[in-house]
């Protein structure tokens, strides 16, 4: 045999040099860009474009199918000096600061009442959330056929209560339509409160109100001087999400109002939409959209502001 | 089998430049139908008999004369708008999109030119009324194909208005006024829209309006002249009506809202297509009156009342557009033009009875109109009425901002949930100065 033949290759295993692509997400800073990017891709997509363009759109004259000159700031001008956008502002200002208020407290009630032991506990933490799982369209709908100007059911209960004598007209008169609408985002946006509160209750350790107890507080003392305190970080980011969410509202009246009677119930959002979709008037619905991007931008910074202020603490 | 030789092809494709007979000779449908679906956006009908018919007869007959698919799709009336204008700037959504009014006006640069059928329409069934121009022409062509009218009539409880001592509808103003406070004092108020909604709304506010002698401008089409004593006085008069004779209800109704009062017996009349009266011979059974009668046989039409500067009308208009993005807008025009051929508009005509009346002279004929006298009034809606921006020839693109903007409606709707008969007049005469100067 010759040697050449017999003799044995050896093999040491040397693992595969990692490619220069993936030695490259090995640096932190380069593996922090990779992940981040899908986000900031669906953020740029959905987000910054649709903005950067309501900002185009809102310096131009154009209308649908119609792209439009430059007129600057024409049409903020315009919008200032219209009655019915100035009763938008004041109509959305109401309309947040009222059911904000309304939902925080009512939304603050359920969620200590649900942190208690109870039967069916479970059972009704759920119950409650359906305001908020069905689809707000769907529900609106509801309240709309109960606020119905001939066959409303309220009228007919309170009627057949001997409350009333005539019928109510909750959507044809201008404070009646924004007391319904009010009502309707109220009973929509409770369970959003009272759940992300209990969840901030949830992580308050039973001993801290326990040793206040001992110490002779009073049940509204622990609340005042232990609970809120301790649930005001919670608080604070469901109140932002919840004002953000409530002044940019538009199903809500959509579908109860349209924005009726006469433009009396108008929000910026659905004054935006008659303007821009309905005239067609693309450009003054774009202004009118961004007139509450300030609004907006000072409500988060102070919030986020007092939020650091109160983690820092 | 048929042998193909070269003259018989040259023969086939010269025919099928021409048109049908095309077709014919080849037996198959025309080039650009080939596989092409067109997207029809309609409203959600008010007799949906209409719309049966369409889907399980019309269409499959389309599609097979014309050898393209039809998707039929039908949406809230008010959900139009949105719909084609979301689709404008996106550059896609449907072939072909109705609209109501002279809505097609603001869409005028982003539709394609529809003069053609237009004309062969018009020459063939003796001529459009003058409102189908006015809605859907922009001075050179036709930018909108008309569909049909939905002719605006009171329709009444012949035996309430008998009861307070009006057996012929009050043909003035202030005798409607008289009757209604009686009707209202009596439980059975007078029903009306005063919301923001494309039917009801619009076509009573303006030809109240028009009869009171004001106008939303002048027929320079520049001037506005509405804050004048007539049309305070007019605002004046239906504030005072409203609280006298009116279902307070009303700011909030849209079209449907008075349909479903009337046929419940809580209102005596309200302005309305046949729609109601259709629904009652449509359910004859489910709607009695309380005297045990039918419903059916104690309704009766009736045009809007005069006023001191004349007697008007304004009727809901239907027509379609093809936006420019479509893709096959030679298969769009083929259906509308099939479509509108007398023999495949008739039976969708005959299913309405009488609630549309058809957009040409010809259809005035048609014996339908002699078989119910309900429903007579009807056939002639398409010679009366006037359109948005009346005293122009044409509803221009300004009239219909101001149509979409509801301002005429909302004059008489701030006046009535409050403000001053002034304010209300002085704010419309700001608002349409904002869009015609």
């Amino acid at each position: 045999m010759a040697i050449a033949e017999s003799r044995v290759e050896t093999k040491v295993y040397m693992p595969q040099a990692p490619r220069p692509r993936l030695r490259l997400l090995e640096d932190e800073r380069w593996l922090a860009f990779v992940l981040l990017l899908p986000t900031v891709v669906l953020l740029a997509a959905f987000i910054a474009y649709p903005f950067l363009r309501g900002i185009l759109l809102s310096v131009t004259d154009a209308r649908v199918g119609v792209p439009g000159n430059f007129v600057g700031f024409a049409n903020f001008y315009k919008i200032f000096n219209d009655g019915i956008f100035r009763t938008s502002v004041y109509n959305t200002f109401l309309y947040t600061g009222v059911t904000t208020v309304f939902k925080l407290a009512l939304g603050l009630w359920l969620a200590v009442l649900l942190n208690r032991n109870f039967r069916g506990k479970a059972f009704t933490r759920a119950f409650i959330l359906l305001p908020f799982i069905i689809p707000t369209v769907l529900s609106t709908f509801a309240w709309k056929w109960m606020f119905d100007p001939t066959f409303s059911v309220l009228n007919w209960l309170l009627y057949h209560l001997g409350l009333i004598t005539g019928r109510i007209n909750w959507l044809g008169d201008p404070e009646l339509a924004m007391i319904s609408i009010i009502i309707v985002n109220i009973w929509r946006g409770v369970p959003f409160f009272a759940i992300s509160l209990l969840a901030g209750l949830q992580t308050i350790s039973p001993e801290l109100n326990e040793a206040a107890a001992i110490d002779g507080a009073r049940p509204w003392q622990r609340f005042w001087y232990v609970t809120w305190p301790l649930l005001l970080p919670v608080t604070m980011v469901v109140v932002l999400f919840s004002v953000i969410q409530t002044f940019a509202d538009f199903q809500i009246v959509y579908v109860m109002t349209g924005g009726g009677p006469a433009n009396a119930t108008h929000l910026f959002a659905t004054y935006a939409y008659q303007i821009g979709i309905g005239t067609g008037i693309l450009s003054e619905g774009a202004a009118i959209s961004l007139a509450m991007f300030p609004v907006l931008f000072l409500v988060v910074i102070i919030q986020l502001l007092y939020i650091r202020r109160v983690e820092v603490r | 089998m048929t042998k193909v030789t070269r003259r018989n092809f040259l023969k086939s494709g010269t025919a099928l430049a021409g048109g049908m007979a095309g077709i014919l000779a080849i037996g198959r449908a025309p080039a650009f139908a080939q596989g092409a679906t067109v997207h029809w956006l309609r409203w959600n009908d008010f007799v949906p008999a209409s719309d049966q018919l369409l889907r399980k007869e019309l269409l499959p007959a389309a599609e097979k004369a014309l050898g393209i698919k039809i998707n039929l799709e039908t949406v809230n009336g008010n959900d139009l708008q949105p719909r084609i204008t979301s689709a404008i700037q996106s550059g896609s959504g449907p072939d072909i999109i109705m609209l109501f009014n002279n809505h097609p006006q603001i869409y005028s640069e982003s539709v394609i030119d529809l003069s053609d059928i237009a004309g062969r329409v018009s020459e063939a069934e003796d001529g459009y009324y003058d409102l189908c121009k006015s809605n859907s022409a922009d001075g050179q062509k036709w930018i909108s194909l008309p569909w049909t009218i939905v002719g605006a009539m009171i329709a009444y409880r012949k035996s309430w208005f008998d009861e307070v001592g009006s057996p012929a509808f009050p043909d003035t103003w202030e005798k409607y006024r008289e009757v209604g406070k009686k009707l209202k004092a009596k439980g059975r108020p007078i029903g009306q829209t005063l919301g923001h909604t494309f039917g009801d709304a619009p076509t009573f506010s303006y030809p109240y309006l028009w009869s009171w002698g004001g106008t939303e401008v002048e027929k320079d089409g520049k001037t506005v002249n509405i804050n004048k004593k007539e049309v305070i006085e007019s605002v004046k008069f239906m504030t005072a009506f409203w609280k006298e004779a009116h279902d307070e209800g009303g700011l909030a109704w849209d079209d449907t809202n008075n349909n479903r009062a009337f046929l419940s017996q809580t209102i005596s009349a309200t302005l309305n297509g046949a729609s109601i009266y259709i629904e009652s011979l449509r359910n004859p059974d489910k709607y009695i009156t309380d005297t045990g009668a039918k419903l059916n046989t104690d309704i009766q039409h009736a045009p809007l009342p005069k006023g001191p500067a004349g007697q008007f009308a304004m009727h809901t208009y239907f027509s379609h557009v093809i936006p420019s993005y479509s893709k096959n807008q030679d298969a769009a025009k083929a259906l509308l033009k099939w479509i509108h051929t007398k023999a495949n508009y008739e039976p969708w005509f005959v299913s309405q009875k009488g609630f549309a009346t058809p957009p040409t002279h010809e259809w005035e004929k048609h014996k339908l109109w002699d078989e119910d006298k309900v429903m007579t009034p009807y056939k002639i809606a398409g010679r009366l009425g006037q359109t948005p921006g009346y005293p122009l020839p044409t509803s221009g693109k300004k009239a219909a901002e101001v149509l979409t903007k509801y301002i005429i409606t909302d004059m008489y709707a701030k006046a009535v949930q409050g403000a001053t008969a002034e304010d209300s007049v002085k704010w419309a005469q700001d608002e349409l100065q904002k869009i015609y100067t």
